[in-house]
């Protein structure tokens, strides 16, 4: 990564975003891929990877909670902070741009459907017929 | 022929063409600058949510992958924090082949010393480019031309690129007609003008009967020098270097460091070779210029205009005007405020309509926005003004910027003005309330008391990069 990369550069395993911290801005994977990792009880759980031109701490722009989980790079990874006051301002003028956090929200919601209906398939919960 | 077929008109009554945009509407965009991209970008992008395919010819008679002034734009070529910002939420990411530099910080050079401001998050937050390919010495093709770069995104959504230069517009049979250089008239539902005030083509539109004049203009001076990456890395750095300079009819002056080149733009009354001559000689842009510099050894020089006015009205049925060729930002951020536009206008042709009153509720209400920053901008701008041309208040700015370097962010009042007005980061009305804060107020009032009292500001930031 050159002089000339926008955001900034974090080396393998460096926090971007650690859970339990205040979120006040958006993150833009530029280059390279990031770790979404959730600690509980000592034990992490990667909750996914996510690349190049893909939003995370989206959940800072809809409520003032605490960061949910860790994000850290995975390999050297360029990461872009979007501030969280000039995104809202935007999104003022430009609805329309909503529709990438709902984008990528959807995405996410989908992704967990599949990933609940895989979990109750291991338990055996699921199999019933469709009603 | 029977008398019913005799007696009915020779043309049936025409119905009058929607003023909305439909499955393969025709569009024609002119000028593919940053501002013609955006907005077939956005219109493309909006109707395929809506379920609509739409035609656009964008007209765009240079090759900005060519180096020298047949693929130039006339620009600093200075991609703002927000922007850059906006972009990236856009999914349009700027990457380092096109992008020169990145920077992360600004100099302002004044008589009594020279400070550094850092970016409040440590990032590369600004990006530095290449408008065009470059000057036309610009024989290594090491970054892509901004412009050109842009034209992949609506192109890789099917928008087609025409090289031609228009030269007749026509509004007939609820269309307009579209001549451009060797090739047959085409007609359009909708005609998007994104060419930059030095187009003479503007002047096509001022006599269409549509109620379009043209922006009020300034001129600005921008030369390249070739310097090489490593001399520029050592000397300037990833910083912009702004100087408020006590030089007669100079507005404002940056240094913007790109990969081999460095910009120099200069803004004011009547620019002229003195004005100039008196810039680069200034021991402040001596000293942070290699000491080989050779002011007269440029690899290239123009004196365009710059959109300072904007324009009332910005549309007529069927007609769009975006980036400079309708409303812009004083002095900073044009092609911010090119996004700006382009989006909004996008957005209203595609959601709401091509009609004037269409354009009126949905358009124009973006260029209102800053149209009316601008003219906070004004006030904001007799600021700096009123530093460049007193001492005191020069030593007083010196000292209070020096002071905050040590402090966390909220409490660099006056770094974070200083960085916003000259990097074109915030909207002007947010830097003037930040201006007017009591805070601000008191600890510039006492910066000013104490330069009267103990004369120069303190030096320690005057390190080079």
């Amino acid at each position: 990564m050159t002089h000339a990369a926008l955001g900034r550069t974090y080396e393998d395993g460096e926090i971007i975003v650690r859970q339990g911290d205040e979120g006040e801005a958006l993150y833009m994977v530029q280059e390279g891929e990031v770790e979404v990792v959730a600690e509980r009880g000592g034990r992490e759980t990667r909750l996914g990877v996510v690349g190049r031109d893909q939003l995370i701490g989206e959940m800072a722009i809809f409520e003032r909670q605490v960061r949910s989980a860790t994000v850290r790079a995975l390999g050297q990874a360029r990461v872009l902070t979007l501030d969280r006051k000039n995104f809202l301002r935007r999104i003022n003028e430009d609805p329309t741009l909503a529709f990438r956090i709902l984008e990528t929200m959807s995405r996410r919601v989908r992704d967990l459907s599949e990933e609940v209906v895989r979990l109750k398939e291991a338990l055996g919960e699921g199999g019933g017929p469709p009603r | 022929m029977t008398a019913a077929l005799r007696d009915a008109p020779a043309v049936a009554p025409r119905r009058q063409a929607p003023l909305t945009l439909d499955d393969g509407s025709r569009i024609a965009v002119i000028g593919c600058g940053p501002a013609g991209s955006l907005f077939a970008y956005f219109a493309l992008e909006l109707a395929e949510r809506i379920g609509i395919s739409l035609h656009i010819d964008i007209y765009e008679p240079r090759d900005f992958a060519v180096p020298g002034p047949q693929g130039c734009n006339m620009c600093g070529g200075i991609i703002s924090e927000s922007l850059v910002q906006n972009l990236a939420s856009e999914r349009i990411s700027l990457t380092d082949g096109v992008v020169q530099r990145g920077i992360d910080s600004y100099f302002l050079h004044m008589d009594v010393g020279s400070v550094r401001i850092d970016t409040p998050l440590r990032e590369m937050r600004i990006g530095a480019v290449h408008r065009g390919a470059g000057p036309k010495t610009a024989t290594e093709r090491r970054w892509e031309s901004f412009d050109h770069y842009m034209q992949q995104y609506p192109l890789g959504r099917g928008a087609h690129l025409v090289h031609a230069r228009v030269e007749e517009v026509r509004r007939e049979n609820d269309r307009v007609t579209i001549k451009a250089r060797d090739r047959e008239p085409e007609a359009y539902d909708l005609v998007t003008v994104a060419v930059g005030v030095n187009s003479p083509i503007l002047k096509l539109f001022e006599g269409l009967g549509i109620g379009y004049e043209r922006p009020k203009v300034t001129k600005t001076l921008i030369r390249e020098y070739r310097l090489g990456q490593d001399v520029i890395s050592r000397t300037l750095g990833s910083s912009m270097h702004v100087f408020l300079l006590n030089i007669p009819r100079l507005e404002f002056a940056a240094i913007i460091p790109k990969g081999d080149f460095v910009t120099m733009c200069l803004l004011g009354d009547d620019i002229d070779n003195a004005m100039v001559d008196a810039f680069v000689a200034s021991p402040e842009v001596r000293n942070c210029m290699p000491p080989e510099w050779n002011p007269a050894d440029r690899a290239c020089q123009c004196l365009p205009h710059i959109n300072v006015g904007g324009v009332d009205k910005p549309f007529a049925d069927r007609f769009l005007f975006i980036g400079d060729a309708g409303v812009t930002r004083l002095y900073k951020d044009g092609i911010g405020a090119a996004y700006r536009t382009a989006k909004a206008a996008a957005r209203a042709a595609v959601l709401e309509g091509i009609s004037e009153e269409a354009f009126r509720r949905h358009y124009l209400p973006a260029c209102r926005r800053i149209s009316q920053d601008n003219l906070i901008g004004r006030l904001a701008f007799l600021f700096t003004r009123g530093v460049q041309h007193a001492g005191l208040l020069r030593r007083a700015v010196l000292r209070m910027t020096i002071e905050e370097q040590g402090k966390d962010g909220p409490h660099r009042r006056l770094s974070g003005v200083l960085w916003d007005m000259f990097s074109g980061s915030a909207p002007y009305r947010d830097i003037f309330v930040r201006m007017l804060h009591p805070a601000f107020m008191g600890r510039f009032l006492w910066s000013i008391g104490v330069a009267a009292v103990r004369g120069s500001a303190p030096r320690a930031g005057e390190a080079r990069p």
